[in-house]
């Protein structure tokens, strides 16, 4: 077994070319990497290249700073001949889309908030990617996080207990997560949303967490609970998505109603999926920091 | 180019100005975290290009206040949507490019790449435990 660093290196010169693969049917790679030919063959590539790199090192910073030059003058040039800034005339701000958006969203959203209204409502489809996106993300960062490495071991960020910081977390935290909770809520009626309200209730996670780590040592959150919190907001996303669309393609009434304006059960399918959304959003966030600071989740 | 129609345009002049700098960290930096440093910096300067982009002079932000919907009265809701979906993106990405910086550094004990590129092609015997 090949460990890491064997791997990066025959890759990266250059020994995994996919012609050789299949003409010497792997070959190539069991052969003894101390036998005499491939050791003279590596050093002889490896000094040209070093001294490729001693004139190239000079003249990278320079030609770095030329093609940035380069792009700005462009892309100066590019914004002096779009439209004008802040004009109402602009076929980005007079386009129908957006004037549909402004003019009928509360009609057929009953969403006060407009932003709510396009991003969970007329681009639905969009925000269920973007959830799944960041479900992928934060998957592939457990998977590289927590395999364990051989020598030394994760480093744990330890932070020092202290009483005055204990104490202020123990009074913030909680006021935090509720105002965290109140910006979910509040996604259809004002500003806020999802995205926000779970950014701020991962806030007051990852404070309450930082600060009580010398006492138990215990997140607040087990891996478990983060999968079955996660897994079955992403699947109730897609299953509430999935009924408006197949509503919508064969032209049924949907059973969510826009409702009366103003009210916090409104806006048909707005709240439900604002609340799916901070739960995933609070609990990857919250899963970053715990696995990036070394522990578990 | 004349300067007034560039003043005019200052926003987006700014977010070019920011683009290039982040462009520019990522280049000429050898720390890989400062590379990663140097491209949510560019993703910044694309969503307040964007943000510009909706913004209207005298409207305000698209939240319902009265009781009818006037299209007049806000601004583009669109460009929110789009940079909201962005952000999301960029935290994603960057969580996963910093797990394989802390990988690499595990492996290699430095974030410098030519460090690193050294170490990949010295013999693992003699090279660092």
């Amino acid at each position: 077994m090949k460990s890491f660093r064997e791997w990066f290196r025959d890759w990266d010169s250059g020994r995994y070319d996919l012609t050789e693969m299949t003409a010497s049917s792997g070959e190539a790679f069991r052969e003894d990497p101390d036998s005499g030919s491939s050791r003279w063959a590596r050093t002889e590539v490896f000094s040209i290249r070093a001294d490729v790199t001693g004139t190239f090192r000079k003249l990278y910073p320079v030609m770095s700073l030329i093609l940035c030059a380069v792009i700005i003058v462009f892309l100066l040039y590019t914004v002096e001949a779009l439209p004008p800034f802040a004009s109402a005339d602009t076929p980005a701000n007079a386009g129908e889309v957006s004037l549909r958006y402004n003019s009928m969203a509360l009609e057929e959203t009953g969403a006060l908030n407009v932003v709510s209204g396009v991003i969970l409502d007329y681009r639905a489809f969009d925000t269920l990617g973007e959830s799944h996106v960041l479900f992928a993300a934060a998957v592939a960062v457990f998977i590289l996080m927590l395999e364990p490495t051989k020598g030394a071991g994760p480093e744990t960020l330890g932070v020092s207990p202290d009483t005055v910081l204990e104490g202020t977390a123990r009074v913030l935290g909680p006021v935090i997560a509720v105002f965290g909770i109140y910006i979910i809520l509040n996604g259809h009626l004002g500003p806020g949303g999802g995205f926000a309200g779970g950014s701020v209730l991962s806030g007051a996670m990852i404070l309450i967490r930082m600060t009580s780590r010398g006492r138990d040592g215990k997140g607040l959150l087990s891996m478990k609970g983060y999968r079955i919190i996660t897994a079955s907001s992403l699947i109730f996303y897609s299953l509430a998505k999935g009924y408006s669309f197949w509503c919508g393609a064969n032209g049924h009434e949907t059973i969510f109603s826009a409702g009366e304006a103003g009210r916090i059960f409104s806006a048909g399918l707005i709240l439900p999926l604002n609340i799916a959304v901070g739960a995933v959003v609070a609990c990857t966030m919250y899963g970053f920091y715990s696995i990036f600071t070394g522990g578990e989740v | 180019m004349n300067l007034q129609s560039v003043w005019d345009a200052r926003v987006q002049c700014a977010a070019v100005v920011l683009f290039a700098v982040g462009f520019s960290s990522l280049l000429l930096h050898r720390n890989l975290f400062k590379k990663i440093i140097g491209l949510n910096i560019m993703e910044t300067a694309s969503y307040l290009f964007l943000t510009a982009t909706g913004y209207i002079r005298g409207r305000t932000a698209p939240i319902v206040t009265g009781s009818a919907a006037e299209a007049a009265k806000y601004v583009n809701p669109l460009p929110a949507g789009l940079v909201l979906t962005g952000i999301v993106v960029s935290v994603s990405f960057t969580a996963v490019m910093l797990s394989l910086m802390i990988r690499l550094y595990r492996e290699y004990r430095t974030l410098d790449l030519d460090e690193i590129y050294e170490l990949v092609h010295s013999d693992p015997k003699e090279g660092r435990a």
